[in-house]
């Protein structure tokens, strides 16, 4: 009995308690990025943003998500039932189980995998279908029209996204996500690679539909796209998976290309504020930057999204990974 | 250990039911969405053997590109399931004959199954050790070293396969307006933009 307690209770209870401490955090953060979402925007368009509920209006987040719980679920009754429900759970929960390999400091991550780079090219490739499932089981046009939108969207500019990662993963030498950060010790990978990092953070914006890429949620023109037929909870559940997906974005782009936990420079007051606090502070930095151009940019055309996803990021991505390779190669710099 | 196999026959369980709901589904799209099921748990079975490099190539490639399109094509299909149920017992003769047919060439095919000599070799081809490197790094020594001509011809076969879809649909239409965005930049003021005075009452 004090064996089975040993051997499958407790480690099992730890990695019940590991898996709260990075949901929790990451949940107040989803709920918080709505809150700055709109003080930013807000401030960029001379606004005040939302500022009655609470100091600042800190408990709109709160009162946001209360009036949603409360909200009565409608199905339509030309839907799908089984996959009307699923399409949203689906979303979230994909848009959470990535984080299980993310490494939030020196060995601080759940599941240190081989392969952890891949696993979250694979989740992140996952998230078209629950756009398209509900696109479908909607069973209404509007919401059908962005969904195939979307999922044209989504794929065409995973394939830049692959390419740029096979750059970063030719530089590390390794896949593993923590290998990749230390790696980057001596240089931060956005230097040498500095177009690629340009290529990702527009390609991650069309990965995550938003703006200037929002076509799937056109509110002038599909009224709200996908999730049109949503309501309450299940509307929730695509909202939060949205802006969990963009901190996850965020978050891969800090390990890719600026470092992740590592400080700035390697040296004394830098070196004092410890890793997850530097990993956070670039994780908003690249938040900030999807705000920012949501403030800026017009909606894009969709020939121009497929134009430049197809015939402009995949030839110059497809390029720079000849080109590292053969740097690296000749540079004699390459891990045998 | 016992985690391991209750594991094991949970991915196994539910990838045969779903490839089984693959065919038994009425509901073409559920159909994709079983296959998808039986992907992921495939996945999760690789993971299992320790193949983690295969199990990720088989989400990301299968479940994240192939089952994609599948799904558009199939979503896009105007299906009346009432008519899709009728002659089944018309078309049962023939579809029963085709399947035993089958059967008995994979059974002649199993029965008959031996190795030949040379393939002890080619199984025996050196590993790296599997212990030390990590098996993305395993696999690629060896395809990009053993098997590299066979590896470059797969990639060729994909290439002409890919350009033939390409050629077979491609059309060119007749009265379709491009944007070309080399046209719009050479466009200057003085071209295209005149003042004019206009006396009142006369028009341009």
């Amino acid at each position: 009995m004090v064996e089975f307690w040993w051997t499958y209770v407790w480690p099992t209870a730890i990695i019940v308690l590991e898996v709260v401490a990075i949901l929790v955090p990451l949940l107040t953060a989803v709920a918080y990025l709505t809150y700055v979402e709109r003080k930013v925007m807000g401030a960029m368009q001379l606004r005040k943003g939302p500022n009655v509920v609470g100091p600042f209006g800190l408990l709109q987040p709160i009162a946001d998500g209360m009036k949603l719980f409360f909200k009565e679920t409608v199905i339509p009754s030309g839907a799908n039932p089984v996959v009307f429900v699923i399409a949203p759970m689906l979303t979230f929960i994909l848009a959470l189980i990535a984080w299980a390999v993310i490494p939030f400091g020196e060995g601080m991550v759940l599941a240190d995998i081989n392969v952890g780079i891949l696993y979250l090219f694979a989740i992140s490739s996952l998230g078209v279908y629950g756009i398209v499932m509900a696109g479908w089981a909607s069973n209404s046009r509007y919401a059908f029209l962005a969904a195939v939108r979307s999922g044209a969207q989504m794929v065409s500019y995973e394939i830049s996204i692959g390419f740029i990662i096979i750059t970063v993963l030719l530089s590390a030498g390794s896949l593993n996500l923590s290998d990749i950060v230390l790696a980057q010790k001596t240089v931060w990978f956005f230097i040498p690679h500095l177009p690629m990092f340009v290529i990702f953070l527009v390609s991650i914006l069309a990965e995550t539909n938003r703006s200037p890429f929002d076509l799937p949620e056109g509110e002038s023109e599909l009224v709200a796209g996908f999730f049109v037929e949503y309501s309450a909870m299940t509307f929730a559940m695509f909202f939060l998976g949205e802006y969990a997906n963009m901190i996850l974005m965020s978050a891969l782009a800090t390990v890719l290309f600026l470092g992740g936990w590592l400080p700035p420079v390697d040296m004394v007051p830098f070196t004092w504020v410890p890793g997850p606090i530097w990993f956070c502070l670039k994780i908003a930095l690249v938040l900030f930057f999807f705000l920012w151009v949501r403030a800026t940019f017009p909606r894009f055309r969709y020939d121009q999204l497929m134009r430049l996803g197809w015939k402009v990021f995949l030839p110059l991505s497809l390029v720079w990974v000849v080109l590292t390779a053969t740097v690296l190669q000749y540079a004699g710099w390459a891990q045998s | 250990m016992i985690v391991q196999a209750l594991t094991f026959y949970l991915f196994s369980a539910v990838t045969v039911v779903a490839a089984v709901m693959v065919i038994a589904a009425r509901n073409p799209v559920h159909s994709v969405l079983f296959l998808i099921l039986a992907f992921f748990n495939s996945a999760g079975l690789f993971v299992l053997m320790g193949a983690e490099f295969l199990a990720m190539v088989l989400v990301v490639v299968y479940v994240g590109a192939v089952a994609v399109l599948f799904l558009f094509v199939v979503m896009m299909l105007d299906i009346d399931f009432l008519e899709l149920r009728q002659g089944f017992l018309h078309y049962l003769p023939v579809g029963g004959l085709i399947g035993l047919i089958l059967l008995a060439e994979l059974l002649a095919v199993a029965g008959g199954w031996t190795f030949a000599p040379e393939a002890a070799q080619s199984v025996a081809a050196p590993l790296p050790p599997l212990a030390e490197v990590p098996n993305t790094d395993a696999l690629g020594r060896l395809l990009y070293t053993r098997y590299v001509y066979l590896f470059q011809a797969a990639g060729l076969v994909l290439l002409v396969a890919m350009v033939g879809a390409i050629v077979l649909t491609l059309r060119q239409r007749e009265g379709v307006k491009r944007q070309r965005i080399a046209d719009q930049l050479r466009r200057r003021p003085g071209e295209v933009v005149e003042v004019r005075q206009v006396q009142p009452g006369q028009g341009v």
